[in-house]
């Protein structure tokens, strides 16, 4: 189902669809839930599903950059955050010392986590870096 | 012999103020400084083969840098492109103030147009002009504010009582940053628990290196991220530790998170870091934004930032940060729109800046205004500071503009203060982090700066963010030991900012909270399309603006006058000997009192006691051997024709009028009633003794002398805004009293000589 501008925000126009990555939805989240200890911060992270929700919903109000941010961003979402900092740091000028790395790196977005866009993200780095000679020494 | 001068002394005067601290930069393209147009600066243009950007502001594809590459490929819609580029700039310049032309169809053009272009066609406009195409644009239809939140010692305690205080104000996005880099921890968890005092809802962002405001931001103390800096020239860009692609990464990075972001950048920054390219400011800033849009970021931090500063230096550098602001607004990003480092020191200069922006309304107005003292902000001190705060509230209500704040009573300030200090306090203790002293507690309740406490150090505050970090604590940890301590309320409240993330919903451009509603560009567009559209000041909003502190109303008046009237009683007694005769003799001076004189008026405007004013003058007529009446008018309350008609009935010819306020008068009978002999019309500073030579003078008029008119000295005070509120209310009760063809009636003033 592809949302549009008449379904946000999602979180007054359909609460019960909304969840964490565990399942739990917006409801099941008070208070009292997490002093009995039931809500971890897994329970507070976004899923792919509420990204793409609102990527359909910028895409729907013209804002179709804003949109593919948030499709890699739900790419993302499973992705660990070490390998995340990973990733970032290696993009950053000079922390690659040749487009093999990066490469590397989007390979295992591709394969790893199924990150297809993420992964030509990368690639797409990569072929910049090497014509711009970023793989230098910076420190 | 006086020494020969060879300076106006004028520009002796003018190097004392504070403007001459502020240093100009000449125009000079070739060395960057250069706000609207360089000799460097590209043509627009653009090449599109089988819908493929191959050419861009005259680069050719193999030359692109990694920002034009990035543009080409991220930003340019080759679709709209050929349609946008071919257009007139100055007939787009010409839309863009058209109330006619809806936003849409210009942002939609903005797709297709590249840095150059965009750069062109907002040249074109004026100052004037480009605010009201930035009223027109802004993508959010409300707007909201910003405050910095932060202090010199990076203590926790006031971070808390200070972050509850703006979000008090009205605030909808709290932002702060550390002395010391490793107290990011420590900072985040006070503003959290502090932000979430008294309401929720309004965002916050711990201003940290990159990787470890992103670990932060996953801890959930912090609701959204502003400072991932983009620049406009490769170097600069480089420089800064990142590229396009590293920044657009993190961007998706904030979105699997479910963490809102925008971009930031500035006019002057690449300036600042050596790499300009000998181009215009608003070149460079137009690629910076265009590359923002690219990377799918919703907004922008921008309108110099960091470097508004250096290019409020450069001629026309304030027109170029509303230009860029404009471009951000017109690539349909959200725009935090600056007005954020003070650029001058001058306060009118201040006044000047913020008003476009007070006036148009911008989804964050500041990107921070210092909500604390200039000492305290740890960003620099911002253009509007603590010290300040009340002029901005001021201006609101002045011009009827939001600007996003609420005037707060003194008591609840102190009570959301107590608040803040005692949750985070508490917070501490149950996690093991510290114990936070009642001496430390009190001082930052009542502290206005980091100054006035004794409270938790620089040091200190390290071993408590290292333990957070190092723990791993999260914000259900604080939520946790918030309820257990019998903030259940901001524990909700905390709560409720991190169960935003779950929807997304405020991951949308412009997202803000407003009374616990997300409110963004998409259910709350700007529909702009001419008076009486987009963004109104609702009648319920407009009281809340006027609703400054200390205003004078008459009941205020009449409550201060009466409790002077029973201090009067004791000095001074009217007695109305009925209706007053023309007097014949030589020597009979009148002095005309207006009609509420010592009946409902007791003290003129600068404080004296009626009783001694009149006192004052009778005693120096008598002193002259003449003789004094006092006649009471009811016919008039103006103060020439109380002196006139005084004068046509004394004896001497000579009268004086007076009102209850002090302003007085010296007449002729033979005169124009404006036409006076001496006029004191600056009550506020007239002092006993100018009465009394008053008195004098009139005696010598009467005795056909010639004396040195008194002259009472004034040093420029703004007598008008400081006294006519007061004066007007009062003189509405001297009227008040006033009746048509009133006989003057004869008064018998016996003075006590009480002396206190």
């Amino acid at each position: 189902m592809t949302h549009t501008r008449a379904d946000y925000p999602l979180a007054e126009t359909q609460p019960g669809a909304v969840t964490g990555k565990r399942g739990k939805s917006l409801a099941d989240i008070t208070l009292d839930s997490v002093l009995a200890g039931d809500v971890t911060m897994e329970d507070l992270r976004i899923t792919p599903q509420a990204l793409q929700a609102q990527a359909d919903v910028a895409r729907d109000v013209g804002r179709p950059t804003l949109a593919l941010n948030f499709e890699r961003g739900a790419e993302l979402v499973e992705v660990p955050q070490d390998f995340i900092m990973q990733v970032y740091e290696l993009l950053r000028p000079g922390r690659a010392k040749s487009k093999e790395e990066l490469l590397e790196a989007a390979a295992t977005m591709r394969h790893t986590y199924q990150a297809e866009r993420i992964a030509r993200f990368i690639e797409e780095a990569a072929e910049t870096y090497a014509a711009r000679g970023l793989f230098t020494f910076r420190f | 012999m006086t020494p020969k001068l060879n300076r106006w002394k004028r520009f002796a005067d003018w190097d004392e103020r504070p403007l001459r601290l502020d240093k100009f930069a000449a125009e000079d393209p070739a060395n960057g400084f250069s706000a609207f147009s360089s000799p460097a600066d590209p043509q627009p243009g653009i090449g599109i083969e089988g819908g493929r950007v191959v050419s861009l502001d005259g680069v050719l594809e193999h030359d692109y840098d990694m920002i034009d590459r990035f543009i080409a490929r991220h930003h340019i819609d080759p679709e709209v492109a050929p349609e946008a580029m071919a257009l007139d700039s100055a007939t787009v310049a010409r839309w863009l103030v058209d109330m006619n032309v809806p936003r849409e169809t210009l942002v939609r053009l903005a797709h297709g147009m590249t840095p150059a272009k965009l750069a062109d066609v907002v040249s074109r406009l004026n100052a004037l002009e480009i605010a009201f195409a930035y009223s027109k644009m802004r993508a959010r239809k409300t707007p909201g504010n910003q405050a910095h939140v932060t202090n010199a010692k990076d203590d926790p305690l006031q971070l808390a009582a200070d972050a509850a205080t703006a979000v008090a104000f009205g605030f909808d996005e709290i932002e702060t940053t550390m002395r010391v880099s490793r107290n990011a921890w420590s900072n985040a968890v006070a503003c959290a628990v502090g932000g979430a005092v008294g309401r929720w809802g309004t965002l916050f962002q711990c201003s940290s290196e990159e990787a470890e405001e992103l670990r932060i931001a996953m801890a959930g103390f912090t609701s959204y991220a502003e400072t991932v800096s983009v620049y406009g020239t490769e170097k600069s860009f480089t420089d800064g530790d990142d590229t396009p692609w590293s920044k657009a990464f993190l961007a998706a990075a904030y979105a699997s998170r479910g963490v809102k972001m925008r971009c930031t950048s500035g006019a002057g920054s690449e300036l600042l870091m050596g790499f300009h390219e000998a181009k215009s400011l608003l070149y460079l800033e137009a690629r910076c934004l265009c590359l923002q849009r690219g990377m799918g970021v919703q907004g922008t931090q921008n309108g110099g930032i960091d470097g508004a500063p250096l290019t409020a230096t450069i001629p026309g550098g304030v027109r170029e940060l509303m230009a860029e602001n404009l471009i951000a607004v017109w690539l349909d990003l959200e725009c935090a729109s600056g007005n954020d480092a003070r650029s001058t020191e001058s306060e009118i200069r201040v006044g000047a800046k913020i008003l476009p922006y007070l006036i148009a309304g911008s989804d964050l107005i500041c990107s921070g205004m210092g909500s604390i003292l200039k000492y305290d902000n740890s960003f620099n001190p911002s253009l509007i500071n603590g010290e300040e705060l009340e002029d901005y509230l001021v201006l609101q209500r002045d011009f009827e503009a939001d600007g996003g704040l609420t005037p707060l009573p003194e008591s609840r300030a102190i009570e959301l203060r107590e608040r803040a200090v005692e949750a985070i306090a508490a917070v501490f203790e149950e996690l093991g982090l510290s114990s936070p002293t009642e001496d430390m507690k009190s001082s930052v309740v009542y502290a206005s700066g980091s100054d006035d406490t004794r409270s938790l150090m620089p040091r200190d505050v390290s071993f408590i963010s290292e333990a957070i970090k190092e723990r791993g604590i999260t914000v259900l940890d604080v939520v946790k030991a918030l309820a257990r301590r019998g903030f259940r309320e901001e524990a909700e409240n905390l709560l409720d900012v991190v169960k935003l993330r779950l929807s997304g919903d405020y991951l949308q451009t412009s997202a803000m909270i407003r009374n616990g509603r997300i409110v963004s560009a998409v259910n709350d567009p700007n529909d702009y399309l001419g008076p009486g559209s987009g963004y109104r000041v609702s009648e319920e909003r407009r009281l809340q603006l006027n609703d400054i502190r200390d205003v004078l109303d008459q009941k205020e008046v009449l409550r201060s006058e009466a409790l002077h009237e029973k201090d009067e009683t004791r000095h001074i007694r009217y007695r109305n000997l009925g209706p007053a005769a023309n007097g014949s003799a030589k020597d009979d001076v009148v002095i005309g009192i207006s009609p509420a004189f010592g009946l409902k008026l007791y003290r003129t405007t600068a404080g004296h006691r009626l009783s001694e004013v009149l006192g004052a003058m009778l005693d120096a007529i008598r002193a002259r051997g003449l003789k004094a009446r006092v006649v009471r008018f009811r016919h008039t309350a103006d103060t020439s024709f109380l002196g006139l008609s005084a004068a046509r009935m004394a004896g001497s010819g000579i009268g004086i009028g007076i009102q209850a306020k002090g302003t007085a008068v010296i007449h002729q009978r033979d005169r124009q009633p404006h036409n006076n002999l001496e006029l004191f019309s600056n009550a506020p500073i007239t002092r006993l003794e100018h009465y009394r030579a008053l008195g004098a003078n009139a005696a010598a008029y009467a005795l056909g002398e010639m004396p040195e008119p008194v002259v009472v000295p004034q040093r420029g005070e703004a007598m008008g805004s400081r006294y006519h509120a007061r004066v007007a209310l009062i003189y509405a009760i001297e009227t008040g009293l006033t009746e048509a063809g009133a006989a003057p009636e004869e008064v018998d003033v016996t003075l006590t000589g009480v002396k206190s």
